[in-house]
């Protein structure tokens, strides 16, 4: 086989591996979105915080160290024990649903009835407000996650591949589980949304809300529980992202990269969620291997947007999104 | 007592519709006028230019441009970034290829630019409508801003990447590049921030911004009652990037000098104009500027209170910082989803019946 070609496989293997990963992300959008109409640009500071909260309980640290120390003159950062990352990822988790508690019932609740755009806008004062209090928290420094996932170079298919063809593919084993782990993910959300009491409240909450309210559905819990299940769709995708790259701000920036991915899919379409970050996944890391070279590079910060509005252009509510249907 | 039009009879059509029809606010406004004009370029330091007056001023041109867009025309845009650093490149090009033309010339050409980008970029709007419309104008942010680091055509080739302004007069004053003195270069942010206003507040209560209007309420019945979508959606885009243009023209000429584009211009920009035109109230001159000023003057406040004060580290008070604006705006979404237009607006009513209850 030419090498042009067998280059282009490998970018392809890979950005369908990172593909997966801006899924993940995704998905906890259209969770959200689905159930109570409103569009979480806070998702992946959602993601950034439980990373960091994961790498503060494992590690011991004193939540707001630095504040402390600062107004009462104290030298305190380590409690001095280490967590194991089971029982770290669990009480991330119940930090997690306290936040999503907490996010109903001093911000959601009032909002209640407002326009979607005002919606929005409160995500992203919440987006702000959790960056500041993850970093008063936990510190701003650049950590590194490390629970126990494989790294590196997956041997078996660099080898396979290098017999099969000549040439080695190189993929990394993080990705190879970052997209086992996102099939579950959605396999076990399917699961939950069609099979289980809760699931389907859900569902009928995201169809109508006073319908829901009025055959007894609560939708105060329903919210919290959808919150929750976002959170650890953001305490997933915060493993998967801060274990590759390290805990650090750029985190909460894949959720600007989830949002090219959601219009292509269609905000209320899981697998659309699924479809489109696959889509984006390659489709930028071939445009950069392709055109990248001959405009400059760094083609990546742009494209899935421009993709993503070239296609709305043609068909406005995405893949797989509900029809607009507009009345007076 | 002093504040209600009983009394104030008006003569003719001109007085009738006039901006400021309450004698009390029309003399608030001139004396406002002549205090920033007469009095502040006077006792300017450069301190007070550059952490607050020039931001001020130049946000608050920013944020009337996305007003036009979101609040009077219900565009939702993220693009703001993107487009103010249009308009600073626009300028920069304009600058070093006519060295002997007017600055102001420049930063209002830069504005027309700038008009014409967001134009093209404000083409699906007629297709695309809501969140979806908000996620495409990042398209436009993040592709202009590659655009601005990679094509060296657009930094003259300069090594750094960067871009940085050289000295040019207005009436033989400096007003840009490192001789400008602080009271110059706000006197130039000044005019232009009052001459921008005065457009836009005219031309959104004309014709055009009644349509732009119609088209935020709902704009399907606003095409059945004669309203071309087209002409309306392009037209907001048109007069908001020639804002944002301008904002971006300056902020990158006069206020800073020497930008570079990701810095500078990167989303967080576009966020933080947004939240002006949000705390500010949409839909609002007014607004615009009230939420510029408090934009701008929150972090100058936090940073004297904790560094200063308290004498806190300046990345702790930087954490606190955006934690506290986060919480702002949520508190003020909640509490007041009209901004600080709407509480301005309601102290007026208040003032109308002082000190009577009734």
């Amino acid at each position: 086989m030419p090498e042009q070609l067998l280059f282009a496989m490998e970018v392809t293997l890979n950005g369908l591996m990172s593909g997966v990963l801006y899924s993940l992300v995704a998905l906890g959008f259209v969770l959200i979105f689905k159930a109570s109409g409103v569009f979480n640009y806070a998702q992946g500071v959602m993601a950034l915080f439980s990373a960091l909260t994961l790498v503060g309980i494992m590690e011991g640290q004193v939540p707001f160290g630095h504040m402390i120390n600062a107004i009462f003159g104290t030298e305190i950062h380590h409690f001095g024990w280490h967590v194991p990352a089971v029982a770290a990822i669990l009480l991330t988790m119940v930090v997690m649903v306290a936040l999503a508690w907490a996010v109903n019932h001093f911000i959601m609740r009032h909002l209640v009835n407002q326009e979607p755009i005002i919606l929005f806008m409160a995500t992203i004062g919440l987006a702000y407000f959790m960056e500041g209090f993850g970093d008063l928290m936990w510190g701003a420094d650049i950590k590194n996650l490390n629970v126990g996932l494989p790294q590196g170079l997956n041997s078996f298919i660099d080898e396979t591949t290098f017999n099969a063809l000549g040439y080695g593919f190189f993929i990394d084993n993080l990705d190879i589980v970052a997209s086992v782990v996102a099939a579950l993910l959605v396999i076990a959300l399917v699961i939950f949304a069609q099979y289980t009491k809760q699931g389907r409240a859900m569902r009928a909450v995201a169809d109508d809300h006073q319908a829901a309210l009025s055959v007894g559905i609560s939708l105060n819990f329903i919210w919290v529980m959808v919150w929750s299940v976002a959170g650890f769709v953001a305490l997933v995708a915060g493993i998967m992202w801060g274990s590759k790259s390290g805990v650090q701000f750029s985190l909460s920036l894949i959720a600007l990269k989830a949002l090219p991915v959601l219009m292509l899919g269609g905000f209320t379409s899981i697998p659309g969620a699924i479809v489109g970050g696959l889509i984006i996944g390659v489709g930028e890391k071939l445009f950069e291997f392709a055109i990248g070279p001959m405009i400059g590079g760094a083609t990546e910060n742009w494209f899935a947007y421009v993709l993503a509005l070239l296609f709305l252009v043609f068909r406005p509510q995405g893949l797989f999104g509900d029809k607009i249907i507009e009345r007076v | 007592m002093l504040y209600r039009e009983a009394g104030d009879f008006k003569t003719s059509y001109s007085a009738d519709s006039q901006t400021f029809p309450i004698r009390f606010d029309r003399w608030g406004y001139y004396v406002v006028l002549a205090l920033a004009f007469g009095v502040v370029p006077f006792l300017i330091n450069d301190y007070w230019a550059s952490a607050v007056l020039l931001p001020f001023l130049i946000y608050a041109i920013a944020a009337l441009g996305l007003n036009v867009l979101t609040g009077y025309c219900g565009q939702m845009s993220l693009g703001t970034g993107g487009f103010m650093a249009v308009g600073a490149y626009a300028c920069y090009k304009l600058m070093t290829s006519f060295p002997d033309v007017n600055i102001l010339i420049h930063v209002l050409l830069a504005g027309g630019v700038t008009a014409i980008v967001g134009v093209l970029f404000g083409l699906p709007s007629l297709r695309i409508k809501g969140f979806y419309l908000a996620v495409a104008t990042l398209a436009a942010q993040f592709f202009l801003v590659w655009l601005f680091n990679k094509v060296g055509w657009f930094y003259n080739y300069s090594a750094s990447g960067q871009i940085s302004a050289p000295t040019r007069e207005v009436f033989g004053i400096a007003v840009t590049g490192p001789e400008a003195s602080a009271a110059a270069k706000y006197l130039t942010c000044l005019s232009l921030a009052v001459l921008m206003a005065w457009i836009a507040r005219n031309m959104t209560r004309g014709s055009v911004g009644r349509k732009w209007m119609a088209i935020r309420d709902m704009d399907i019945a606003a095409e059945i009652i004669g309203v071309n979508p087209l002409a309306a959606k392009l037209s907001a885009f048109a007069v908001s990037s020639f804002f944002v243009g301008v904002s971006g023209a300056l902020f990158f000429s006069v206020y800073l000098g020497a930008v570079e584009v990701t810095e500078a211009f990167g989303i967080q920009k576009s966020f933080l104009v947004l939240f002006m035109v949000i705390i500010g109230g949409l839909g609002s001159i007014f607004g615009s500027f009230a939420g510029a000023a408090f934009i701008v003057l929150l972090p100058v406040f936090l940073k004297n209170v904790l560094v200063g004060g308290l004498g806190w580290a300046t990345d702790l008070a930087a954490h606190l910082e955006i934690m506290i604006l986060g919480g702002l705006i949520i508190t003020f979404l909640i509490l007041e989803p009209h901004g600080l237009a709407q509480l301005w607006r309601l102290t007026k009513e208040k003032l109308r019946l002082w000190p009577f209850p009734h």
